[in-house]
């Protein structure tokens, strides 16, 4: 029995009456990848909202190793060891590149020269070395992507909750950011639960898969074996591209 | 490097112009150090925590009443009265921000808690007896010496504590911004969301942001209540100071350090140049000089959105924000 990192336990949670994540439970694993999969709307992302402190949940509980961190606001849980990302990106629009992610560095940094050094080590690693000084503003949507990816990096997480980075991505820049992410998974042991339409990257990515829909949990296991699971072809897979 | 160098010799500039000019041209310089000082304080709520305020005539009303009855009252000295002016200030500002920050009323919703704050607050010193309510609060004059501690003394020693304040100000903004908490604020103007996300408690920064500008701003309140020695509800607490007091920093530029002394020069320059050019023509118009500054701010909104300073020092080459 692996170690469990994080646990999400019967997590619900309602807006106006929809059930957007219905009593939802699934551990991940200190080292793995773990994917988060399931049409549009099937509550992927207030699922992440949950576990990041966004917003709290109705019922159950997040569990970070054996702590309960249920009911944290966002900046605790980031101090707790939960990098997040957004899906609709989020930069300090009006701050520089190196900035944006010396915000994340701050908070496992010692002092802001402490934090501007590692910002730069986490922009190289992720090919944005070359626009440190660039204001947010200017960058393209994969770059911003990228930045979004790399304050999240930088804030130190135990574990990285990506909301569809590989969105908008050509494949070449996706298969780039997977080779990124696999080399801090295997590398650094870095614990990931990612959110994923591009299956290409889940597939590559994932040691194991949870697929949710209509808030609810539906499948959970290997890719192949998920990917082959007639309930989650016949919502899911049937349509998105393979 | 540049923008220090320029920095260096405006400053020796304003430490040797009182050799130079004569009495008015220093009053006007005082009113110009005041504004930037004022402007520098709100700044730091407004440019780099991104909270906007519109009723920042609160805490020079504060200051300005807490020190001078401290004085009247007992005698004590400006500079000793200054601490519970910025405590009295800092709390009342805790409070606002506090009711604001915790029910989430952002942006202009917040603006007009600031307002009404200030205006509950006029209506107060109105009606208070003690403080001589709407007929003034007046410090009596003394002339002939000089006491620093005090702030008694003639005009050129109000003209340097105004250098030495706005310098100060000036020079302990740059350095909070480049601490954690200037990074904090910043990032919360950008996106609060995305701040919370790293780590950033954005209830405590954004107390802090408050914090640190209504006690810079209470300051700025003693400072105007021994220079003038009378302060009037309805002058000190009005929403026209308060407007006053961000013309400078918006004018030029919003967020930078340089913005507010740089806006203020521009303003009160117009302001005054205007009002003795009107008077010089015998033609006394009350409210000139806010039509002045209300063209000048429009002037400044539809050609350089971001203020005089970002363009100016990009003609100049030397650094956005020195
Ligand atoms: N803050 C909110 N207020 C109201 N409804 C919300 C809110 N956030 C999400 N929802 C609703 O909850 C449901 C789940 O949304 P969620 O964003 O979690 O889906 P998702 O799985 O991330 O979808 P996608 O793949 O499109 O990103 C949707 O019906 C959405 O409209
Ligand atoms: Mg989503």
């Amino acid at each position: 029995m692996a170690d469990v990192l994080l646990a999400a336990r019967g997590l619900s949670k309602s807006f106006r009456g929809l059930k957007a994540v219905n009593d939802v439970s699934f551990v991940v694993n200190k080292g793995e990848v773990l994917a988060l999969i399931g049409p549009n709307g099937a509550g992927k992302t207030t699922c992440f909202n949950l576990l990041a402190g966004a917003m709290p949940p109705d019922h159950g509980a997040v569990i970070l190793e054996g702590r309960d961190i249920t009911g944290f606001r966002a900046d605790q849980a980031c101090r707790a060891g939960i990098g997040r990302t957004f899906q609709v990106v989020k930069p300090f629009a009006g701050l520089s590149v190196l900035d944006n992610v010396a915000v994340g560095a701050l908070n496992a940094a010692k002092h802001v020269g402490e934090a501007k050094e590692r910002a730069r080590a986490v922009l190289d690693l992720l090919d944005l070395g070359h626009k440190v000084d660039e204001p947010a503003s200017s960058l393209t949507l994969p770059d911003r992507k990228r930045l979004e990816v790399a304050r999240a990096l930088a804030t130190g997480p135990k574990l990285l909750l990506l909301d569809e980075v590989m969105a908008g991505l050509r494949p070449t820049e996706c298969d780039r950011l997977v080779e990124i992410l696999a080399g801090l998974n295997r590398r650094d042991g870095l614990t990931i639960l990612l959110i994923e339409h591009v299956m290409r990257a889940v597939m590559k990515l994932a040691q194991r898969i949870v697929v949710l829909h209509h808030g609810e949990k539906i499948a959970e296991g290997a890719p192949e074996a998920v990917v082959r699971d007639p309930a989650v072809l016949d919502c899911y897979l049937g349509e998105a591209e393979l | 490097m540049k923008a220090r160098a320029l920095l260096g010799v405006l400053f020796a500039l304003l430490l040797i112009a009182p050799a130079a000019i004569g009495a008015y041209p220093l009053a006007v310089l005082i009113l110009i150090l005041h504004y930037a000082y004022l402007g520098i304080a709100w700044n730091v709520m407004m440019g780099f925590a991104g909270i906007l305020s519109l009723g920042h005539a609160l805490y020079v009303g504060l200051g300005a009443y807490v020190a001078a009855a401290l004085y009247a009252s007992f005698g004590l000295p400006a500079l000793l009265g200054a601490v519970p002016a910025a405590v009295v200030a800092t709390l009342a500002g805790l409070g606002i921000g506090a009711l604001g920050f915790r029910f989430r009323v952002n942006g202009v919703y917040f603006a007009l808690l600031t307002i009404a704050f200030a205006e509950f607050t006029r209506i107060l010193f109105d009606h208070m007896g003690w403080t001589g309510g709407s007929s003034g609060f007046f410090l009596p004059v003394e002339h002939g010496h000089t006491n620093l501690i005090a702030l008694r003394g003639p005009p050129i020693l109000f003209y340097y504590v105004a250098l030495g304040m706005t310098a100060a100000a000036f020079v302990a903004s740059h350095a909070l911004m480049r601490t954690r908490l200037g990074y904090a604020w910043l990032a919360i103007r950008e996106d609060a969301d995305s701040a919370a996300a790293s780590g950033v408690d954005v209830f405590r920064a954004r107390m802090a942001a408050v914090a640190v500008s209504s006690a810079l701003t209470s300051l700025g309140g003693v400072f105007y209540a021994f220079y003038y020695n009378n302060m009037y509800p309805e002058q000190i607490f009005s929403m026209a100071r308060s407007i006053e007091i961000i013309l400078a920093p918006i004018i030029g530029g919003l967020g930078t350090l340089f913005g507010p002394v740089l806006g203020s020069f521009v303003l009160t320059l117009l302001g005054e140049g205007t009002t003795s050019l009107l008077e010089h023509f015998g033609l006394a118009a009350p409210g000139a000089k806010q039509v002045i500054y209300g063209l000048a701010l429009l002037v400044i909104v539809m050609v350089r959105p971001a203020g005089l300073w970002p363009w100016l020092a990009r003609r100049l080459g030397v650094g956005r924000d020195g």
